[in-house]
């Protein structure tokens, strides 16, 4: 168990570099220059160059990426670009993150829930249920997030005036705000999800159906409710862990977009505003933070897989 | 079987509808792409400022127009150029970084593998739309960039299974053999490995090509797509989220034909691969079986039999094939009195194992019991409704298959997992249970049943594991045991202890055992009396020792003389030649006559019927009668020799 932590840990380091020296490295080659937009459009070729000195941007690439690792350790990702001067990239980021923490998490619930529920319902009903659930996951799979949000919006939102149009209320302002203002994001983003876990959840359940352990179960008269849900379905979980953080990273694309669309103030809509401006410091800032929750994803789904699964963890 | 006549790929492919559906529409987008005049001779830039976000229908405008008094439906038609665009290249960088990372990691194989695989995950565990913002803010509106990195992310998915393919296509003989015939590496791949890779890379690309599809108009909505006002589908929907309140018909169009095309690529995507993989499915045969047949019982009215504890009496077994159903069990009768132990003896494919799920109620897949009856304790279990059949499992009958290793739930741990069966059939609360699988792991002589109590089943030998597993048969304290070849799969010396307990267990807690096994060790060490399976029929019964000493059928025969242990020192073991035949092909006549060494003219002409040429000796061959008489013959003559000497 601590050895597959670690083992994890050890693979999150690789996944770092990767990702920060490749964004940073992209830096490099763009042909917008930072020190032009923070010296503003009027300012000379000096101005520009003193601001490009001050920023430390005419040192080597590796120098640069060494100094920004070393300083994102220690918590400082460097100043915002684009937002008012002297704003700590830090301190923008970390307050974005009970919204997006909020989103994502709702989501991954709600696939798990309800895909391994309806993947469970048609592993074992089949006939009716199991081909109602699979045209569900061909359109859950095919419509876009982005527009069954909008589509719900107008709706649910415009329309009745049941859900909030816009905007994110944080669960210790108003939990039934809260909860309401998540209920279109989370839905639209999870359908796509949700019919792919569903379908897996289904051909997992059948395989582990025809293991023989579930043929002794039956011919010495257990029940057959355990032989399902205690046996069957604990046996299925295993691979479905692993699938289940694949979604993880796939929700957190779709969490972006739809939280732009909701005008969550959440990493997403952050990290889109701050592309738009080519805010780097900022965007560098947000693919760090993403790549933390990719990893913390893959740390709660190799603990929740040893759990379940007693050959990881006992040798 | 006849064989099919060879069809090509396309032919078999295009005789299916959702490939025909899925396929006209991808044309349709593709030729819209290339020659949007096709569609519509609307300018998708021309601004109608008098008719701005009019609905589907008004004066020539199909789908209406949006903000700007543009046509919605040359937007779309133009936007497809974009779209298909920026998924091509996506998909062309995959294809191409994918293919070559899979085939050297797979073929070169070490550490440039490893490598290849390390960076697989990296990709594989990056939100390809967090990139892609980078990307865009240091490339802002160069759609190629982006699209070439997601190429790059998506390669991973792509290698990995390339990888995977030829790791198995080289082991196979014609890789080693090309080489020895002096081909170049190079050669070699583009000869023999990428012809095998084509289909599941092509299956791949199309899910692949639905995701980009997704992504790019994500991006393009986000405002990351071709600069205003070039169309684009994500872009269209982005004008309607704005006019969301003016104009909610802008929002249907974009959003079906996005939708529409992600259905139609991943609807190819699996007609695709069934196309590649029906030779050699068979999930196509189980459907047909399914959808033209019903299995019926013939319910067969039971005889009373008061010595018994099982009687089964005329049991059939059928399975629905594709010419009707397929009877693999067909008439066996046989008994078992309290406390004897039973064997059934045959080769595999006898229909053994298909009569003991036929007594449990459990026979598997779509096969079901058409005939017969199953007296066990004077109720006829073929009669009984699974919940009263699930009631008689475990508590009256107990099962012991052949596979100890993986007869229990890997991922509980054994006391807990005999706890369960104990506390159910015995209603004990889970402490008492828990104390009474302690008990039972002790009764199955297991050494510190507490601390095996405790370990999971990857944790304990194979041996231990049978032991385990019958203590699991015997939760519910059963009065019949049936065990399935429950040694087969030991080593010999751990086949002699799980033997010896079987028949310690059987004594002392007077339990019968219906023992399935094709071993006569076994049926020697275990049995009082045995029936001889063949093609689905009871071809002899009798006691043991009569069974050893003057078999009657030639089946029984054959079968004697090619045991291992009956053989006699330096001489070549008989075997019966040929095996047992397919239930579709079993002849008319008897069953066995195809392999018989013994057959007359009458053998194949008509089924044959069991007779009592002897007491309480059953067989059914037509030569019975004559083979008793030569072996009273030849017991005569050795009598008298030995009473002359």
């Amino acid at each position: 168990m601590r050895r597959l932590i670690l083992k994890r840990l050890a693979f999150a380091v690789p996944l770092l570099f990767v990702v920060t020296f490749f964004s940073f490295a992209l830096v490099t080659l763009s042909p917008t220059d930072p020190a032009r937009i923070v010296a503003g459009p009027y300012a000379d070729e000096t101005r520009v160059a003193q601001v490009r000195t001050d920023l430390g941007l005419d040192r080597p690439l590796v120098i640069r990426y060494v100094d920004w690792v070393a300083h994102a350790v220690r918590g400082d990702l460097g100043e915002s670009i684009s937002y008012a001067q002297g704003v700590s990239v830090t301190s923008m980021l970390n307050a974005r993150i009970p919204t997006t923490l909020s989103t994502i998490g709702s989501a991954l619930a709600v696939v798990m829930m309800a895909g391994i529920g309806l993947g469970v319902l048609s592993a074992v009903r089949g006939g009716g249920a199991g081909r109602a659930v699979s045209v569900f996951s061909l359109l859950g799979l095919a419509i876009p997030g982005f527009w069954l949000v909008l589509v719900l919006t107008k709706f649910l939102s415009v329309r009745w005036r049941i859900f909030p149009a816009i905007g994110f209320r944080g669960i210790t302002d108003s939990p039934w705000q809260w909860f309401l203002s998540l209920v279109l994001p989370v839905f639209a983003i999870s359908v796509g999800p949700v019919a792919s876990m569903t379908k897996q959840t289904r051909d997992s359940m059948l395989d582990a159906l025809g293991r023989d352990f579930v043929r002794v179960m039956q011919a010495n008269g257990i029940p057959r409710r355990s032989v399902l849900y205690r046996h069957v379905l604990k046996n299925a979980a295993i691979p479905l862990v692993t699938l289940l953080s694949i979604n993880a990273v796939s929700l957190i694309g779709a969490a972006v977009v739809v939280e732009k669309i909701k005008a969550f103030d959440g990493l997403g809509s952050l990290a889109v505003d701050a592309a738009f401006s080519s805010d780097l410091p900022l965007v560098q800032g947000a693919v760090l933070y993403f790549a933390l929750f990719v990893i913390l994803i893959g740390l709660l789904v190799d603990v929740s897989y040893s759990f379940l699964d007693p050959r990881v963890r006992v040798q | 079987m006849s064989a099919p006549t060879p069809k090509s790929f396309a032919h078999r492919l295009f005789i299916k509808p959702s490939a025909v559906i899925s396929a006209v529409w991808l044309v349709v987008l593709l030729l819209a792409a290339a020659f949007p005049r096709l569609f519509t001779n609307q300018d998708p830039l021309y601004q109608d400022l008098l008719a701005t976000l009019k609905a589907p229908g008004f004066k020539g405008h199909i789908l209406g127009t949006d903000d700007l008094g543009r046509d919605v439906l040359s937007r779309l038609v133009y936007g497809s150029r974009s779209t298909l665009w920026g998924s091509s290249l996506a998909l062309i960088v995959a294809l191409v970084v994918g293919v070559t990372l899979g085939l050297t990691a797979g073929y070169v194989g070490g550490k440039v593998d490893m490598l290849i695989q390390r960076f697989g995950d990296i990709l594989f565990s990056i939100p390809a739309l967090i990139i892609l913002l980078v990307v865009y803010s240091v490339f802002p509106f160069n759609i190629g960039a982006a699209m070439a990195t997601l190429g790059v992310i998506f390669s991973a998915s792509l290698s990995r299974l390339v990888r995977g393919v030829t790791l198995t296509t080289k082991e196979e003989l014609f890789v080693p053999a090309a080489q020895v015939s002096g081909l170049s590496k190079p050669q070699i791949i583009v000869r023999h490995l990428l012809p095998r890779i084509m289909s599941l890379v092509i299956v791949q690309a199309s899910l692949l090509a639905s995701v980009s599809i997704l992504i790019q108009s994500s991006l393009a909505f986000l405002g990351f797509g071709p600069r205003d006002p070039q169309p684009s589908w994500g872009g269209l929907i982005r004008t309607a989220r704005e006019q969301l309140t003016a104009q909610p018909w802008l929002l249907v169009a974009p959003g079906v034909v996005v939708a529409l095309t992600v259905i139609a690529l991943n609807i190819f995507g699996d007609a695709l691969r069934d196309t590649a993989t029906e030779r050699w499915s068979i999930s196509k045969i189980k459907r047909r079986g399914r959808a033209s047949q019903q299995l019926h019982r013939t319910p067969t009215p039971a005889e009373p039999r008061p010595r018994a504890l099982l009687s089964v009496q005329h049991l059939s077994v059928a399975f629905p094939g594709e010419d009707g159903p397929a009877l693999v069990v067909t008439d066996v009768s046989f008994d078992i009195a309290p406390g004897e132990v039973l064997g059934v003896v045959g080769e595999s494919g006898c229909g053994k194992s298909i009569t003991a799920a036929g007594i449990m109620g459990l026979v598997p897949g779509r096969g079901a019991v058409t005939a017969g009856a199953v007296l066990f304790d004077g109720q006829n279990l073929a009669e009984l409704s699974p919940d009263q059949l699930a009631e008689i499992r475990g508590r009256r009958i107990g099962f012991v298959s052949q596979e100890p290793m993986v007869a229990l739930d890997p991922t509980w741990r054994i006391g807990r997992q005999l706890a369960e069966a104990i506390g159910h059939h015995r209603k004990l609360p889970r402490a008492e249970a828990m104390v009474e699988a302690v008990a039972l792991l002790e009764a199955v002589n297991l050494p510190n049943p507490e601390e095996i109590a405790k370990r999971y089943p990857h944790q304990v030998s194979g041996g231990q594991a049978q032991r385990i597993a019958i203590a699991y048969a015997l939760a519910g304290n059963p009065s019949l045991l049936i065990a399935d070849e429950p040694t087969t799969a030991l080593d010999v010396t751990i086949q002699a202890e799980i033997l010896s307990l079987l028949r310690k267990l059987g004594t002392d807690r007077q339990m019968a055992i219906l023992l399935i096994t094709h071993n006569w060790g076994v049926v020697a060490e275990l049995c009082d009396r045995a029936v001889v399976m063949y093609a689905g029929e009871v071809v002899e019964e009798a006691a043991v020792s009569k069974m050893f000493h003057a078999p009657l059928h030639p089946y029984t025969q054959g079968l004697l003389r090619s045991n291992p242990h009956l053989a006699t020192k330096g001489k070549r073991l008989p075997t019966i030649s040929g095996s047992v035949p397919l239930p579709s092909d079993w002849p008319h006549g008897c069953r066995f006559c195809d392999r018989c060494d013994q057959t007359l003219d009458v053998c194949s002409t008509a089924p044959v019927a069991v007779s009592t040429p002897l007491p309480d000796h059953l067989v059914r061959c037509v030569r019975a009668d004559e083979t008793v008489r030569a072996l009273q013959m030849s017991a005569t003559v050795t009598h008298t020799a030995g009473s002359n000497s």
